[in-house]
């Protein structure tokens, strides 16, 4: 059984925010979804959750989706617990049921020990996995995290990604988004985007593959082909040829995701 | 450059940075990473005389800052500190004159297409560079960036970093925050902080080097994960499988009553965070 988006467009006035974007979304996988600010992400996450009109394609999702938008949806005067319990009020979850499932989200969340402190208390991780444990409280099929890790720090984030994979274990289908590429290399399949195109899709080793060209690194910048990574600069060769005072060297997604950024700034 | 020594800050009892020391020399750029509430704001407001050490120091070329002529240094804050209503060469101009130099020019920092325009209607890459730009207006010798690429897609990131650099070669100590593997790895060294304490520094592969994950490749039973975190792991569901931090193989093992499945890898860099933070 498979969800997401086929050759989905999505215009507002005249500006077109996705243009022919595809996501293939499958029980237990991870989808994520990278770019920098404006490219896209959120709107991709709010089409295939149904919160934006498309112009051209076509989203499916199955009945039982959840949606965290950025701001991870807690609200600041109720509890930890009260959240909880506010969203399992409103799927009518069963009261014995909602009680188990709730204290078994506080426990693997680390949320436990604070489950009576107001939302507007907690630490930016603690609200981001609050906010992740509100949308599965309800078991869907689909979730749906609009960057659920951004300003959280390195602790907070891994637990967090901990407790992501927990619930693609558990068999929900998942499309997340982040500005990192390297956070974008856990999962299953990865879309770039920027400006509302696909840079790249697939998965992490079919873009890898797909890169044009060859990569080199060198010691220096050596044109617009090149970029600074690390201790070192990039040089990419977009025919493959070699380059004079450069070492070949394998690329990664964050170098494919450059290079077809680079390519398109340069055509 | 900047020389931070036994630097101290308590409110009341509690104390945000405990004791740290670290350098940054000239043309080097050092990361401050450390979860949040590890004391980084602090520091770093220390460093730009915004806050009073309780105890220890900050020296900017062999003076206390208090004493530190404020062109010297170049900021960037998360919230990037630019008027949104003024236009970028306003935003310049309004720097400059503050700093009381000359209005450096916007078609050399390749944003000259954009210098009419109101910084509130431009993208966020491109805020950031203007707040790069700004920073640098006074051509400061130390340069506090604040997660300076938050939000900026790879090859936009990756062109901020070549300004970081280029402002580096020129002589100027850089101290960078960020929480991003990726942004470390920039970095000619990183400090770690936890709890206000520095808890190493080094270069990235310094700080991974040191440190070894526990992978299982079966699930572990959740008696199991109790025990393995009664015995001080941070134990980490994986896509697939499990990672342990904080244990060795042969511990994890024990306590699974299997070795099975279970090996040892080298760490992520969050990992070794998470084994120095906790």
């Amino acid at each position: 059984m498979s969800w997401g988006a086929d050759r989905v467009t999505v215009v507002f006035g005249e500006t077109t925010a996705l243009q022919e974007v595809s996501v293939d979304l499958r029980r237990g996988q991870i989808a994520m979804v990278v770019g920098g600010d404006g490219a896209g992400k959120t709107t991709l996450c709010r089409t295939v959750v149904g919160l934006e009109n498309v112009s051209g394609g076509v989203v499916s999702r199955p009945p039982r989706t959840c949606f965290q938008p950025e701001t991870s949806g807690v609200w600041a005067d109720l509890t930890v617990l009260e959240n909880l319990q506010f969203v399992a009020g409103g799927y009518h979850l069963a009261l014995d049921h909602s009680r188990a499932r709730i204290d078994e989200l506080l426990e693997v969340t680390g949320l436990a020990p604070a489950r009576d402190r107001l939302g507007r208390q907690l630490s930016g991780g603690m609200r981001q996995k609050l906010g992740v444990a509100m949308a599965v409280l309800s078991e869907p099929d689909l979730l749906v995290l609009d960057e659920p890790t951004t300003g959280l720090d390195p602790v907070s984030r891994l637990e967090l990604w901990s407790f992501i994979n927990r619930s693609a274990q558990e068999g929900r289908a998942l499309l997340i988004s982040t500005t990192y590429v390297d956070e974008a290399e856990r999962g299953d399949i990865v879309v770039a985007l920027d400006e509302g195109r696909v840079l790249a899709s697939g998965s992490v080793e079919s873009i890898v593959d797909s890169m044009p060209g060859r990569l080199f690194t060198a010691s220096e910048s050596l044109g617009e082909t090149s970029w600074h990574r690390g201790q070192a600069w990039r040089v990419w060769s977009p025919d493959g040829a070699d380059v004079p005072r450069a070492s070949p060297t394998e690329p990664d997604l964050a170098d494919v995701v450059t290079v077809a950024a680079l390519s398109r700034e340069m055509s | 450059m900047i020389d931070a020594s036994g630097l101290t800050k308590r409110f009341g009892d509690v104390p945000a940075v405990d004791n740290l020391t670290f350098t940054v020399g000239p043309g080097e750029i050092v990361g401050l990473l450390g979860a949040n509430g590890a004391g980084k704001t602090t520091t770093m407001k220390m460093l730009l005389g915004l806050l009073a050490p309780t105890s220890g120091q900050v020296r900017i070329g062999g003076r206390a800052v208090r004493d530190v002529d404020r062109r010297v240094i170049g900021y960037v804050p998360q919230g990037l500190g630019l008027y949104r209503d003024l236009t970028v060469a306003e935003n310049l101009e309004f720097a400059a004159r503050a700093f009381g130099v000359e209005v450096p020019s916007l078609e050399e920092a390749g944003l000259g297409a954009i210098s009419d325009r109101r910084v509130g209607q431009i993208s966020l890459g491109l805020r950031r560079r203007v707040a790069f730009v700004v920073a640098e207006c006074h051509d400061p010798s130390v340069l506090v960036l604040d997660e300076p690429t938050s939000g900026v897609g790879p090859l936009g990131r990756a062109r901020l970093w070549e300004t970081i650099h280029e402002t580096a070669d020129r002589g100027a100590a850089v101290l960078v925050s960020t929480h991003h593997m990726d942004e470390a790895g920039e970095c000619d060294r990183v400090v770690l902080m936890a709890l206000g304490r520095g808890v190493m520094s080094g270069t990235v592969s310094e700080v991974v080097e040191r440190f070894t994950t526990v992978s299982v490749a079966s699930p572990i039973a959740d008696d199991d994960v109790v025990r393995l975190r009664q015995e001080g792991a941070t134990v980490l569901v994986a896509h697939p499988g499990w990672r342990i931090v904080g244990l060795d193989a042969e511990e994890v093992s024990r306590i699974l009553g299997s070795s099975s499945d279970v090996s040892e890898s080298p760490s992520s860099f969050e990992e070794a965070f998470v084994a120095l933070s906790t």
